[in-house]
């Protein structure tokens, strides 16, 4: 069995934004790049089905230089080899499914295991898009996956609820928190992934989806009021304010 | 310019990090109140190859040199400096004299699963009334059919009831002296085994240390390690590598205490201005940052020499020796620059203070390791 995890490089939660001086992308100064959590728990699906019935696992990642760390990282992790498709992974989720899917097409994967989501950018599109550029089937939103014989059952997370669905593979399926508990990369691992090697290949030419026309922060928050005078008349404050402005009551 | 590392060291000292920073380090206070052993934490270090660390991967280790064990305790240590000391334990007087002295089937049987992390191990070698003098032990092992039964009581035994085997020393020869003690790997899954209630220690509280009383406790003869004789040189053989390793625990503590305190500085305002900008405060800030460095080069430095098999006995001495006592002083300062709240248990440099008191203590106190320099100056 032939799985592929494609991994999303995406700054830390602690980075700091900072909106670039062109107004509509990410300034990279200072920021700490992780690989996507979502993605996180796909990788570790793929090797849990490593483990338990045998496959072989691909990573790869749409991105520059700085994305290698990822993939050095699902190495550690256990995957068996590493693409690098050198491109702009960050903005157009369709213009990314493009190029996944013109690597993916004829290499005969059984499986392919992305996010459900990247981390800030949130689009859940690209695994979808994916599928239907693939004409593979889909699941998404997956906390929990079992594979049958060319088949496979999943259980996802909808509103209010769950659904299971079943079908066959090859498929796509979106990885959600709650699908596993992703490992930290043993030393033995680490040292391996050092002698393993990331191929590098430019990405495919791919017609544009959406772009990005602005991006900015939100605005900050208004400074904190402090109530004057003693408890009842603050607590008769607080009552107004509550009622008046914010109208919760 | 050194310590220049290796893209391994670096890497080991990340993931080290990494993990220390996001596993270990959001329950240490916690744990520290409770007391609890850190169960889950160890089964997840051996997994990932912390435990047995410069084990080749032959044995079940993880294979890396020395400096990148010490840059992994010292991370560790940041975070809890309890979770340090039994990992410390295990890697540098469990796995390492057996990895030094074992026969093939020892390393087989007892060091493969002690490095993988599938059990823990530990060290009994002070006495009630044989610490600093080692030489002085009376545990006694005598001959039996097939190998070999202990009688006698060992103290303040770190990792005491969460450990299988313990490589321990008893002497085999009552007129002997110092030649008269052997080193044997105990199975500690036996009832002759009696682990006493786990010492109410000052700090490093969810570490478990214990008095053992060893009561008729059997070892088989293909567990003696080393030769009938040799049982100090086996202890004593991975002396320096535990100093330093102690050394490093004492250093992640006096960083984290550090990092605590610059923060605390910028952040606590008295007479209109945060407290750092009182020069008194910048002195003792400017003179912790100044031990810091210089301990931490010569742990590092210790650590490249013994990584690279040179002797390296007084410059292990003289990193613990500096660094530890240091460490107590830094987080002294820690605790004094946080006034009254340093004295509580809501800021982390209380913990620190008390954690750090031991290192100056065990592993060797900081008088021995004056003398074990003043002796090799002299020589
Ligand atoms: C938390 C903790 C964990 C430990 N874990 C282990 C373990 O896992 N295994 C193990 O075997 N042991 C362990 N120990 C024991 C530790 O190694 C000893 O406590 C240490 O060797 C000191 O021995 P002692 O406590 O008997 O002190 P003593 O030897 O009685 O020393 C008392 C004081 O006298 C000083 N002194 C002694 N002799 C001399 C001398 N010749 N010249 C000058 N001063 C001297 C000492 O420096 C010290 O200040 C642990 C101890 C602690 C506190
Ligand atoms: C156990 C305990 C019992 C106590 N009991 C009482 C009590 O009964 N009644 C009561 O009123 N208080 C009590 N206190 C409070 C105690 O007096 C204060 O903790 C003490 O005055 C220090 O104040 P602080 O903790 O706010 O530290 P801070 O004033 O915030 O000082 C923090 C650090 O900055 C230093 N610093 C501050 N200003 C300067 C400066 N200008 N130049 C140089 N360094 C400076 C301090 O020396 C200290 O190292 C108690 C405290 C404790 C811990």
């Amino acid at each position: 069995m032939k799985i592929l995890v494609a991994l999303k490089q995406v700054p830390d939660t602690e980075t700091k934004i900072k909106v670039a001086a062109d107004g509509k992308s990410l300034d990279p100064a200072d920021v700490k790049w992780i690989t996507s959590p979502y993605d996180e728990y796909a990788l570790e699906e793929a090797i849990r089905i490593k483990e338990g019935k045998g496959a072989e696992v691909m990573a790869l990642s749409v991105g520059g230089d700085t994305a290698k760390d990822v993939l050095k990282n699902a190495l550690a992790l256990g995957a068996d080899s590493a693409v690098l498709l050198k491109g702009d992974g960050q903005g157009d989720a369709f213009a990314v499914a493009q190029m996944i899917a013109a690597y993916a097409k004829d290499k005969g994967f059984d499986l392919i295991l992305c996010g459900n989501k990247g981390l800030g950018g949130d689009n859940a599109a690209m695994g979808p898009m994916l599928a239907e550029l693939l004409g593979v089937a889909q699941a998404n939103v997956v906390v929990k996956l079992e594979l049958g014989e060319g088949t496979f059952k999943a259980e996802r997370e909808i509103e209010g609820g769950s659904e299971v669905v079943e079908g066959a593979l090859p498929a796509v399926i979106t990885a959600q928190k709650g699908l596993n508990e992703p490992r930290y990369a043993s030393l033995k691992g680490i040292m391996a992934a050092k002698k393993k090697t990331i191929e590098e290949l430019d990405a495919a030419a791919v017609t544009a989806g959406a772009q990005v026309s602005a991006l900015a922060l939100p605005p900050e928050r208004p400074a904190g009021r402090l109530l004057q005078g003693d408890a009842p008349a603050q607590a008769q404050a607080l009552l107004q304010a509550l009622k008046d402005e914010a109208k919760v009551f | 310019m050194f310590p220049r590392f290796t893209d391994d060291q670096t890497a080991v000292r990340d993931a080290a990090r990494d993990f220390a920073q996001s596993e270990i380090a959001p329950g240490a206070a916690a744990r520290d109140a409770s007391g609890e052993f850190a169960k889950d934490i160890f089964q997840q270090l051996g997994e990932m190859g912390f435990m047995g660390m410069t084990v080749p991967e032959a044995y079940g280790g993880a294979g890396v040199d020395f400096l990148s064990y010490i840059l992994a305790l010292e991370q560790v240590a940041y975070a809890d400096a309890s979770v340090a000391v039994a990992m410390s334990v295990n890697n540098s007087v469990a796995c390492a004299p057996i990895l030094a002295f074992g026969t093939e089937a020892q390393k087989q049987k007892y060091l493969k699963p002690l490095a993988n992390g599938e059990v823990m191990g530990g060290f009994m070698l002070t006495e009630p009334d044989a610490g600093s003098d080692a030489a002085a032990l009376k545990t006694r092992a005598t001959r039996v059919e097939g190998g070999w039964k202990l009688n006698g009581a060992k103290a303040w035994i770190t990792n005491g009831g969460v450990a299988r085997y313990f490589v321990t020393m008893a002497r085999t020869d009552p007129d002997k002296g110092k030649k008269g003690i052997s080193a044997f790997i105990l199975d500690a899954s036996q009832p002759g085994v009696v682990m006493g209630r786990p010492e109410e220690k000052m700090g490093l509280r969810s570490s478990k240390t214990v008095m053992v009383a060893l009561e008729d406790a059997f070892v088989p003869e293909d567990a003696i390690l080393g030769k009938p004789g040799d049982g100090l040189k086996v202890a004593f053989g991975g002396l320096d590598g535990g100093r330093i390793g102690i050394a490093a625990q004492a250093l992640g503590i006096a960083q984290r205490a550090m990092d605590e305190s610059v923060a605390y500085a910028k952040a606590r305002i008295s007479f209109g201005k945060p407290i750092g900008e009182h020069q008194m405060i910048q002195t003792y800030l400017a003179e912790m940052e100044a031990r810091l460095q210089a301990a931490r080069l010569l742990v590092y430095r210790a650590a490249s020499l013994k990584g690279a098999g040179r002797t390296c006995t007084v410059e292990a001495a003289t990193a613990k020796l500096f660094t530890t006592e240091s460490a107590v002083w830094i987080c002294d300062r820690a605790v004094q620059i946080h006034g009254g709240y340093g004295y509580s248990r809501e800021y982390t440099v209380e913990r620190l203070y008390r954690d750090v008191r031991v290192t100056t203590i065990y592993e060797g106190t900081s008088e021995i390791q004056r003398m074990v320099i003043a002796r090799e100056l002299l020589k």
